[in-house]
C-alpha cells in the first residue's frame, strides 16, 4: 500500500477511534440533566465516564496533530475552512472539561446544578457540529486552485449536513444511554436501557437517511457494504438492549459508529477534501500529503506506541469495570 | 486591526493563559509525586494529606492546562494554516510525538491516579502519577524542540516547488541545540512556580491558623522553599547557555534583549537603560562592563553584534525590510524576567533561612512571602514574550516571516469573533479557577484515615469517589 493511502487509513483510525469512545462520553453528557434525577443519579451519570473521558479526548488532539504532520494540507484546510464551527467546538469542550473536573470541588447544590448545565451544553454543542463539519467534508466545500476554501459559514448549513449532524447527535445519545444502562444498576439502569431503545431506533432512521443520501453523493460497493453493515450492528445492539445483555448492545453500537465512519472515509478516499467548484482543485491523500520521509518516519512512530496507548486505555476500562451505583 | 494582528493577539493570548497553567502543572505532578513517594516510603500520614491536598489543587491546574491546550493546536490551523502549510511535513512530527507519546499517557494515568485511590494496589497506583510525570516531561520535550526549530531551523530542506519546509532529518530537530538548552531551561523555571506555589500556600497556613497541621506545612514550606533555591540555580545555570546559543543563532534577539544598537567589544550588561520613546537612543544607563561579553560569548572580550549592523547584514541576506523586533518589549521582559526570577530565589532564602530549626514564620514574612507564588510564575511569562517577539518579524527564522504565516481565506471577522470569544471565555475561567483554588486552599488537608481501603474490596467498586466527584 501506498504510504499516502497508509497515512489516510491510520488518519481514518484515529477518528473511529475518537468518535467510538467519545461519542459515548458526549451522550452520557446530554444525558446527564435526562436521566439524573436528583443529585446523586448525576453524579453517578458522570462518574461513569469519569476515569475515561479525558483520554477519549486525545483521541482529537492526536488525530489533528497526526493530520498535521502526515497531511498538512488537508490539515491547514480543514482547519481554516470550518472556523467557525471549530471555535465553538472548542468553546464546547472546554466548558465542558472545566465543568466535569470542577463540579465536585464544591460542596454546593446550586454550583453542581451549573455544572450539570455546561456538562450538557459542551457535550451537544461538539456532537451536533461534529456531524455538521463532517457531512460537510464528504459533500465537498468551496475550495479554489489553491486549495483554499472560499466559502461563508452559511453554506456549511444545507439539508445533507444538517441531517449528518441531527444523525450523529442521536446516535452519540443512543451510545451513551447504553454506555449508561452497561455502567449503573437499578432505576437508572433500567431508564437508560429504554431511553436507548428509543435513541436507537431514531439514530437507525436517521442513519439509513444519512448514510444512503451520502452513497448519492459519493460512494461505491465498498462504502455501501459497510454503510449497511453499521445498519446492521445498530439493530443488532438494539436486540441485545432490549434483552437487557448490554455489553453486547455496547459492542453493537460502537461497532455501529465505527462501521458508519469508515463508510464515510471509504467513500471520500482518495479524495479528503473535494471541492465544490471544480473536482480538480480537490484536496486529495497525494496531494495534501507530507515527503515520504516523513510519512515513514510518522510509521515507525504509531506502529509502536499505538498498540501501547490502546493497551494502557484498555486496561483503564478493566480497571474501572464494575457498575457505579447511586449513593 | 487587520486579521494579522488579530491573529498575532488571539496567538499571544491564547498561549499566554495556556503558559499560566503550564509551568505549575508540570513541576506540581512532580512535587505531588515525591509526596506520594515519601508516604510510600515512611508510612507517615502527614506524607499522605499533603500528596492529596496538594495533588488536588493540582487538578484544579490541570484541568485549566488541558483545556487551554487544546486551543494552541487548533489554532495552527485556523490561524496560521499557511503556516501549517509550509511547516507541516517539519513541526508536525514532534507534535504528532507530543500526542501519541505525552497526551495519552498523562490524561489516561491522570483517570487511574484520581479514581484508583481505593482500586488499584498501593505501588500500581503510586507508579500513576509517576506516569504522568513522565507524560508532562515528554509533552515539554517536544512542544519545545518545535518552538525551537522556529527559532533555529534544523534538519529539513526547502522545497521551492512545493514552498515548503520538509523535513531530512528528525533526529537533528530533535537534538536542536536550541532545545537543549531550552528544555532545562524551562524545566527548572517551572519548579520555582511549583515550589513558590507550594511554599507560598503552606507559610499562609502555618500563620492564619497556627496549630493546625503545623508539622506538615512545615515540611511543605521548607521543601517548596528548597525547590525554589535549586531550581534557581538550574535557571541561572541554563539561562546562561541559552543566552550563548541564542547569540549564535539569533543575535539579533540578544542586540535586541540589550538594546544594542552598534556592535562593542567588550560590551557591558544594561542593568537599566532609560531610552527614548521610539528606543534608537539611550538617556541614562547603568551597566556592567564586560558582563554581556561574557553572557553572550563565553570570554569577557568578545564582540557582541549590535541591531544596526545586523539589520544591514540581514538586508542584504533577506532583501529589504526591517528585522528588528519590539525593542522596549524585548528589552523589559528580558530585564523582568531576570529580575522577577532573582528577587523569588532570593525570598526562598530568606524563608528558609527565618524558619530554620522550629521557628516559626512571622506575619512580616507572610506578608513579604504572599507575591512568591507569583513572582516565578510572571518570570516564566515575561520569558516566552521575550523569546517569541524576540524572534519577529520572523515565524521561522530566517525562512517564514511571520506576515506570509497567516489564513488567507480567513476574515477578520471571524478571528475577531474568536478572539473575543476565547478572551471572555479565558476571563471568566481566570475568575472560576482562582476562586477555587483559593477555596481548596483554604480548607487545608483532609482528615485522612491512617490507611485507605484495600482494593478489590466488593462495596469500593461501587462507590463514586469523594476525591473526584
Amino acid at each position: 500500500m501506498e504510504l499516502t493511502t497508509v497515512w489516510f487509513v491510520v488518519i481514518a483510525g484515529l477518528w473511529i477511534g475518537y468518535f467510538v469512545l467519545e461519542g459515548f462520553d458526549f451522550g452520557v453528557g446530554i444525558l446527564v440533566r435526562v436521566l439524573g434525577r436528583d443529585e446523586p443519579e448525576r453524579r453517578a451519570v458522570i462518574t461513569t465516564i469519569g476515569p475515561v473521558w479525558d483520554g477519549n479526548e486525545v483521541w482529537l488532539i492526536v488525530a489533528g496533530a497526526m493530520t498535521f504532520a502526515a497531511f498538512p494540507e488537508w490539515y491547514a484546510t480543514l482547519f481554516s475552512g470550518f472556523y467557525l464551527p471549530l471555535f465553538a467546538i472548542l468553546v464546547a469542550l472546554i466548558l465542558r472539561g472545566v465543568a466535569i473536573e470542577y463540579r465536585g470541588k464544591r460542596d454546593d447544590l446550586q454550583w453542581r446544578s451549573r455544572m450539570d448545565w455546561l456538562i450538557t451544553i459542551g457535550s451537544v454543542l461538539p456532537a451536533v457540529l461534529w456531524g455538521l463539519v463532517f457531512a460537510n467534508l464528504v459533500r465537498g466545500v468551496p475550495l479554489d486552485a489553491s486549495h483554499e476554501f472560499v466559502g461563508t459559514v452559511g453554506s456549511l448549513f444545507n439539508p445533507f449536513a444538517l441531517l449528518g449532524a441531527a444523525t450523529v447527535t442521536v446516535l452519540f445519545v443512543a451510545h451513551g444511554a447504553i454506555f449508561l444502562a452497561l455502567k449503573t444498576t437499578g432505576d437508572l439502569r433500567r431508564r437508560a436501557n429504554r431511553l436507548a431503545s428509543w435513541c436507537g431506533l431514531a439514530a437507525a432512521v436517521l442513519a439509513v437517511g444519512f448514510l444512503g443520501w451520502t452513497q448519492g453523493i459519493r460512494g461505491d460497493a465498498a462504502s455501501a457494504v459497510v454503510a449497511s453493515g453499521a445498519a446492521v450492528a445498530l439493530l443488532a445492539g438494539l436486540l441485545a438492549n432490549r434483552r437487557g445483555r448490554e455489553g453486547w448492545a455496547f459492542v453493537g453500537t460502537a461497532a455501529a459508529v465505527a462501521l458508519a465512519v469508515t463508510s464515510l472515509f471509504l467513500a471520500l478516499f482518495p479524495l479528503v477534501t473535494p471541492s465544490s467548484l471544480d473536482p480538480a482543485w480537490s484536496l486529495t491523500t497525494v496531494n495534501a500529503a507530507s515527503t515520504a520521509y516523513t510519512l515513514k518516519l510518522l510509521t515507525v512512530i504509531a506502529a509502536i506506541f499505538t498498540p501501547l496507548v490502546m493497551l494502557y486505555q484498555g486496561w483503564t476500562y478493566w480497571v474501572f469495570r464494575k457498575r457505579v451505583t447511586v449513593s | 486591526m487587520d486579521t494579522l494582528d488579530l491573529a498575532r493577539w488571539q496567538f499571544a493570548i491564547t498561549t499566554v493563559y495556556h503558559f499560566f497553567f503550564v509551568p505549575v502543572t508540570i513541576s506540581l505532578v512532580a512535587i505531588t509525586a515525591g509526596l506520594q513517594t515519601a508516604w510510600y516510603r515512611t508510612g507517615k500520614d502527614k506524607y499522605l494529606r499533603l500528596t492529596k491536598f496538594y495533588g488536588k489543587l493540582f487538578l484544579i491546574n490541570i484541568a485549566m492546562g488541558v483545556v487551554t491546550g487544546l486551543v494552541q493546536e487548533f489554532q495552527f490551523g485556523m490561524n496560521w494554516s499557511d503556516y501549517s502549510r509550509f511547516v507541516g511535513d517539519v513541526f508536525g512530527a514532534p507534535l504528532a510525538l507530543e500526542g501519541l507519546l505525552a497526551f495519552f499517557l498523562e490524561s489516561t494515568f491522570i483517570g487511574l491516579w484520581i479514581f484508583g485511590w481505593d482500586r488499584l494496589p498501593k505501588k500500581v497506583h503510586l507508579a500513576c502519577i509517576w506516569m504522568v510525570v513522565l507524560g508532562t516531561q515528554l509533552s515539554a520535550y517536544f512542544i519545545l524542540a518545535a518552538n525551537s526549530w522556529m527559532q533555529n531551523p534544523v534538519g529539513f530542506r526547502y522545497n521551492a516547488e512545493r514552498g515548503r519546509a520538509e523535513l531530512t532529518d528528525i533526529w537533528a530537530v530533535l537534538t536542536n541545540k536550541v532545545v537543549l538548552v531550552t528544555y532545562p531551561h524551562t524545566i527548572f523555571a517551572a519548579f520555582m512556580v511549583g515550589g513558590a506555589f507550594v511554599a507560598g500556600v503552606a507559610i499562609w497556613h502555618l500563620v492564619r491558623r497556627p496549630g493546625v497541621d503545623t508539622g506538615a506545612f512545615r515540611t511543605a514550606l521548607r521543601l517548596g522553599a528548597v525547590i525554589v533555591i535549586a531550581a534557581g540555580a538550574g535557571v541561572a545555570i541554563s539561562g546562561d547557555q541559552q543566552g550563548k546559543v541564542m547569540t549564535e543563532v539569533q543575535p539579533m534577539k540578544m542586540a535586541a534583549a540589550e538594546a544594542l544598537y552598534e556592535s562593542e567589544k567588550p560590551a557591558s550588561f544594561s542593568i537599566l537603560t532609560v531610552g527614548t520613546l521610539d528606543g534608537s537612543r539611550e538617556l541614562y544607563s547603568v551597566k556592567v562592563p564586560y558582563l554581556l561579553s561574557f553572557l553572550a560569548t563565553g570570554h569577557f572580550q568578545g564582540e557582541v553584534q549590535g541591531i544596526n549592523p545586523l539589520q544591514q547584514s540581514y538586508e542584504k541576506l533577506y532583501g529589504p525590510g526591517s528585522y528588528k523586533p519590539n525593542i522596549p518589549l524585548t528589552y523589559w521582559t528580558f530585564r523582568l524576567m531576570i529580575g522577577v526570577g532573582m528577587t523569588s530565589a532570593a525570598l526562598a532564602v530568606l524563608l528558609l533561612w527565618a524558619t530554620r530549626r522550629g521557628r516559626a514564620p512571622n506575619r512580616l514574612l507572610v506578608w513579604l512571602a504572599l507575591p512568591l507564588p507569583l513572582l516565578p510564575l510572571f518570570a516564566n511569562v515575561f520569558g516566552w514574550v521575550f523569546t517569541e517577539t524576540g524572534r519577529q518579524p520572523w515565524l521561522v527564522f530566517g525562512l517564514l516571516p511571520t506576515s506570509a504565516g497567516v489564513s488567507p481565506g480567513t476574515t477578520s471577522g471571524e478571528v475577531l469573533t474568536s478572539l473575543i470569544g476565547f478572551t471572555v471565555l479565558y476571563g471568566v475561567l481566570a475568575i472560576v479557577e482562582t476562586k477555587l483554588m483559593f477555596r481548596t486552599i483554604r480548607g487545608g488537608l483532609a482528615g485522612t484515615s491512617p490507611e485507605p481501603d484495600q482494593p478489590d474490596q466488593p462495596d469500593a467498586a461501587g462507590k463514586p469517589l469523594s476525591f473526584a466527584y
